[in-house]
């Protein structure tokens, strides 16, 4: 009989980690200015070295490769953790609106923040509001039965979405930021004007997030069945609802007060690591984490070099390898995707 | 010497909306007794089962766990105790059926940790009890309604409960599942368990169950031997039908209905 035992965990993880550490190395390497994998490992580890190549690694690449990998894996992370509690493979930051929820807030506290005299600071806070009033809707709407409609959650995300876009690029533009351009860091997720400083936020609430779900995640294992039978199996479901809604809305603003709008990291890393290391959350969660981190930082890096000097928003490639995995997701088993529900979840009393 | 009953409901309404669904319902199972729980679509017994697992609380009344009320049990102690198989139910992920079947494990493990041997010792044991051990490594969402149905049965043998609660068990078994489950349902009472069965299949319910309980109009109107509940008058009483009541070669009532044509 297949479980998770400590040896397929620790296995898993480490070699993870390790592909983590080869993408971070490779990105670290490639650039305008092309490095050795002996030029990064001096500029790295030798205390001693200075000079450009030094510098290049150490203030440019090395913090922007960090704060890509923490993005990741707070959406990836937090894609799970969405999957799980509304039974439903499709659930996302971005594909349910949370996301854009958050960077409605971020941008609402940006523009208002200057005329009513709070600074930069007030974004993640803002970003996280936004994120928890978005979840808080989407439960209203979805309810708390099992009996949600998938396809209601993903068009009500979609005309979120669309909703939040339009209203960001108002504030936006009653805020002076259309001109410029600034305001595309929100719209489709940017890390090449991300404020470096933040990488400690998201830490934090990356290690908070981990932290909430990691001892629930059996129970999310036994959600799986349905709420009833996770409760039957002693699972303080609302318990735990209340409290990785709260860790995800952590995340998923801390992520978007950073990078902005980064879409689909959420949906293609944890269905990638679910076809490869089966569903289990004990391994899902921190595996996602991993996973996540590695995508965006092997996306960040295809960004900022596939057109040479000018660099791409990681948003628009996230979207462009994400869009055509969703479709084909829903396409290749629609029954299951949609939840599809079978004529008995109708119960009789 | 009088048993004292495992799983007990004393005096217990229930109202859900506005609408009262159970009214001054007592119903008892004892240690090594199955009870059938028969009742029209509606009738309130999935609802009596949903009060058991603390899912909904009862506006009067009390339900004991052996001898406990049952707000005073813990969770976790209440999912060592109780297990249930519901009906058929949609899994988002395809977890194999072992797996689904060592979830059954969570109460009483540790939240952080594997599985002990133990676990899969038993996890193991009750696939075998319910046959379905060759299922163990296939994704449960491949398999028909029917395997689900029975890697669900497994899952809550595996809990180890002392009461099985079983809404329509056999729903969406053929004949020779059904006989299978309610073959492992007598070998847990046997062993000491308790167990109430909802069914809507009479003849089955009378050769397995020891007593049986009808509930209508909110209340429990027959309790008592298969064959002193499932007569022609109690029938029409429960149920509104008219009914042929045979009798099997070892005696047990066999329900018809009588149907011109």
């Amino acid at each position: 009989m297949k479980h998770l035992d400590r040896r397929r965990f620790y296995g898993t993880l480490a070699g993870l980690t390790l592909a983590l550490l080869c993408v971070a190395l490779f990105s670290l390497a490639v650039g305008p200015t092309l490095l050795s994998p002996f030029q990064v490992s001096g500029a790295l580890f030798d205390p001693d070295s200075s000079g450009p190549t030094a510098d290049i690694v150490r203030r440019i690449r090395l913090p922007r490769i960090a704060l890509a990998g923490l993005v990741g894996a707070c959406l990836s992370t937090s894609g799970v953790i969405f999957q799980a509690l509304l039974r439903n493979p499709l659930a996302d930051p971005y594909v349910l609106g949370v996301s854009g929820g958050a960077a409605l807030g971020g941008i609402l506290a940006l523009s208002l923040g200057a005329s009513l005299g709070f600074g930069y600071g007030a974004v993640p806070i803002a970003a996280f509001a936004g994120c928890l009033i978005t979840t808080f809707l989407l439960y209203l709407i979805a309810g708390r039965s099992q009996r949600v409609s998938a396809t209601g959650l993903l068009l009500t995300g979609v005309v979120f979405n669309a909703f939040a876009s339009a209203a960001i690029v108002f504030m936006a533009s009653l805020a002076g930021m259309l001109e410029s351009g600034r305001i595309f860091v929100w719209l489709i997720g940017n890390l090449s004007s991300a404020r470096i400083d933040l990488w400690p936020w998201l830490m934090t609430f990356l290690i908070l997030g981990l932290g909430c779900a990691m001892p629930l995640a059996r129970g999310l294992n036994a959600l799986a069945l349905g709420e009833e039978t996770a409760e039957q199996l002693g699972v303080a479901t609302e318990r735990a609802r209340r409290l990785l809604v709260l860790a995800t809305s952590l995340m998923v603003g801390a992520a978007v007060s950073v990078a902005g709008l980064v879409g689909f990291v959420g949906l293609i890393i944890p269905h990638l690591l679910r076809l490869l290391l089966g569903p289990d959350h004990r391994l899902l969660l921190p595996a996602a984490a991993l996973g996540g981190a590695g995508f965006l930082i092997l996306c960040d890096t295809i960004a900022r070099t596939l057109l040479g000097g000018r660099e791409l928003p990681v948003g628009a490639v996230t979207a462009l390898l994400g869009g055509p995995l969703f479709l084909y997701l829903l396409r290749s088993d629609r029954g299951r995707m949609l939840g599809a529900s079978s004529p008995s979840e109708v119960r009789g009393r | 010497m009088t048993v004292k009953p495992l799983l007990a409901f004393e005096d217990v309404a229930l109202s859900l909306g506005g609408q009262e669904i159970l009214r001054g319902v007592s119903l008892a199972v004892k240690p090594g007794e199955v009870v059938g729980l028969l009742g029209r679509n509606g009738a309130g017994k999935t609802s009596l089962i949903r009060m058991a697992t603390r899912q909904w609380t009862p506006q009067q009344g009390q339900i004991r766990l052996e001898g406990r009320p049952i707000d005073a049990v813990s969770r976790r102690e209440l999912a060592r105790c109780l297990a249930t198989v519901p009906q058929d139910v949609h899994i988002p992920f395809p977890f194999r059926a072992g797996e689904v079947v060592l979830m059954g494990r969570i109460p009483h493990q540790r939240a952080l940790g594997f599985e002990t041997q133990e676990d899969l010792e038993i996890a193991r044991s009750a696939m075998a009890e319910v046959g379905v051990s060759s299922l163990a490594d296939r994704p449960i969402d491949e398999l028909s309604g029917g395997e689900r149905q029975l890697v669900l049965f497994a899952r809550a043998l595996a809990q180890r409960p002392a009461c099985l609660l079983l809404d329509e068990p056999t729903a969406f078994l053929d004949l020779r599942h059904r006989m299978d489950v309610l073959e492992v349902v007598r070998r847990f009472a046997a062993n000491g368990g308790a167990a109430i069965v909802v069914s809507h299949d009479f003849s089955l319910a009378a050769r397995v169950c020891d007593r049986i309980a009808v509930l209508a109009g909110g209340r429990v109107v027959a309790d008592g031997l298969p064959g002193e509940v499932l007569s022609r008058e109690g029938v029409a009483a429960g149920f509104g039908v008219d009914v042929h009541i045979l009798e099997a070669p070892d005696g047990s009532p066999v329900v018809v209905p009588r149907f011109e044509r």
